[in-house]
């Protein structure tokens, strides 16, 4: 699903953010991205979404090569991946439906495909009740799992969590995190970059651990990294 | 697939402007504030020109036949005259009839009882095609055989090519400069427009829109936009030009001579609609494609 070999990113300002990163995510799979800020980690999803080519190496998503992907094929690249921020990333204007169904909507779908689809998705995520609110009137659990049933929806084989949690307390940060676990049960390889080291040891799945743009650990189970990520 | 699209993004398209509506109405305002300022100023300069126009032709070469040519052989020298380069019309008046114009202004006719018609000359009335040649022209005529005097107002013709030069001049310039400020400030405001939905837009990128299904609702939106501000803005002119026009006809000083009149407005509201028409369309498809274009550079 995911293949990243030898991987190098330089930035035009000279600053080196990745300096031979290699992994491997498999169809299916579960995995923490962990590490300080600026480690790295957000280069790299910046990179598996096409929003940065690396300098050198491989780096492989959904059978798409990322060092020569062409700009008009990025957005059936990115219809392969469901992405979720740490933010939500909403439109605030639109309801949860419209939300939602906007994801369909941008990538062709019929709308009898969107009637169906749409709420079997607000559904899974729990939102099936609030489907006519808009974002400013919900929680900020409420919005990030809105951003999962966009991400979802039009059923991609990744989904890539920035720092999802980021902006939650820990009963729904925990919510959040069992959420996608309970996605990827389902089949989707899910990739989550956290900080929260409680949450990453508690749920003993992969965690691949960044720093100074280098992997330092890859292991199923936790990081030891003295409390700190 | 087609036509479910264009369907979607015409009903996005009108949406967006009622979800935006602070600024559609702000993008219309200035469409119809930039199209009246420039219609104005556009309708000022062909009314200026048309009355100067006007006065042209009223500055008319008046040639007189020598006396002792008879009323036949002063008609036939119509032809000549015509002949002559820069000449329009001429238009021959016997002295008879000079006579009859020239006593009809007075009211007490019985004091031109006594006075002869031969004390006045034939005469004709020329009309020229440019008057900046009238010069030359008053010349041919007088060396015309049988033209014993010419009469023309050159000081007059000069000041009226004088004035009609410079009234182009900066017609032509003041609409270009405010057609050129006119398409800065639309497309600056369709792109404050579209900076307000820079985030709309980098979600849609980021869940793989295309960047046509995202620019497509957008150059309908800036279409409706720009067909609306062109719209309003034509029926503002148009009610705009017939106060001022009633105004100019009911002024104590100008209106009661006839002196100065304007041009009816469905003389000129064809050429205007359709330069409205375009200008709006091209600023609002244009603005928005070119305001949108850096945020789908993700």
């Amino acid at each position: 699903m995911v293949h990243l070999q030898d991987v190098f990113k330089t930035y035009p300002n000279g600053s080196k953010a990745l300096k031979g990163v290699s992994f491997d995510l498999a169809p299916g799979e579960f995995a923490f991205l962990v590490g300080p800020s600026g480690s790295g980690k957000s280069t790299i999803i910046r990179m598996l979404i096409g929003e940065v080519a690396p300098t050198e190496g491989a780096v492989v998503v959904s059978g798409f090569d990322m060092a020569r992907i062409r700009a008009h094929k990025l957005p059936y690249l990115r219809r392969k991946i469901g992405v979720i921020f740490q933010d939500f990333r909403l439109i605030d204007k639109k309801t949860v439906y419209e939300n939602v169904a906007f994801a369909m909507r941008a990538v062709g779908k019929s709308t009898k495909e969107i009637r169906a689809r749409v709420p079997y998705v607000l559904n899974l995520v729990g939102l099936d009740e609030k489907s006519k609110s808009r974002p400013p009137e919900l929680s900020g659990g409420e919005q990030q799992r809105v951003a999962i049933a966009r991400a979802l929806v039009n059923n991609p084989g990744l989904i890539i969590a920035d720092e999802p949690t980021g902006n939650l307390d820990p009963a729904r940060s925990l919510e959040i995190h069992t959420l996608l676990q309970k996605i990827n049960e389902l089949g989707t390889t899910v990739l989550v970059v956290t900080h929260e080291k409680s949450l990453v040891d508690e749920m003993s799945r992969r965690v691949i651990a960044i720093d100074g743009g280098r992997i330092i650990s890859d292991r199923t189970g936790g990081y030891d990294s003295n409390g700190e990520y | 697939m087609a036509s479910i699209r264009t369907g979607y993004y015409v009903r996005e398209g009108v949406s967006s402007i009622f979800t935006h509506g602070f600024m559609s109405f702000a993008s219309v305002f200035i469409i119809v504030a930039c199209l009246i300022i420039m219609g104005s100023f556009s309708l000022l300069a062909v009314n200026v020109n048309k009355i100067i126009g006007e006065f042209e032709n009223e500055n008319v070469i008046l040639a007189y036949v020598g006396e002792g040519i008879s009323v036949e052989e002063a008609r036939a020298l119509k032809s000549d005259i015509e002949a002559v380069p820069n000449v329009k019309s001429a238009q021959f008046t016997s002295r008879e009839e000079a006579m009859e114009t020239f006593i009809s202004k007075f009211d007490d006719k019985t004091r031109f009882e006594n006075i002869d018609a031969s004390v006045l000359r034939h005469r004709f009335s020329i009309y020229v095609e440019d008057v900046a040649d009238m010069a030359k022209t008053q010349i041919y005529i007088r060396d015309i055989p049988g033209i014993a005097k010419v009469n023309a107002n050159l000081l007059i013709a000069k000041g009226f090519v004088t004035i009609r030069n410079i009234v182009s001049g900066v017609s032509v310039v003041l609409v270009a400069v405010l057609l050129i400020i006119s398409l800065f400030i639309m497309s600056n405001t369709i792109k404050l427009a579209t900076f307000e939905r820079r985030e709309e837009i980098a979600i849609m990128k980021m869940v793989g829109a295309t960047n046509a299904f995202i620019r497509w609702p957008f150059a309908f939106e800036g279409f409706i936009l720009g067909l609306l501000g062109s719209l309003f803005a034509f029926l503002a002119q148009w009610g705009l030009y017939l106060v001022v026009s009633e105004a100019i006809i009911n002024n104590g000083t100008f209106g009661s001579t006839g002196f100065l009149h304007t041009i009816p407005f469905s003389h000129v509201a064809l050429p205007l609609f359709i330069v409205f028409i375009a200008i709006g369309f091209g600023v609002g498809i244009i603005g928005s494609n070119t305001a949108i274009r850096k945020y789908l550079k993700v």
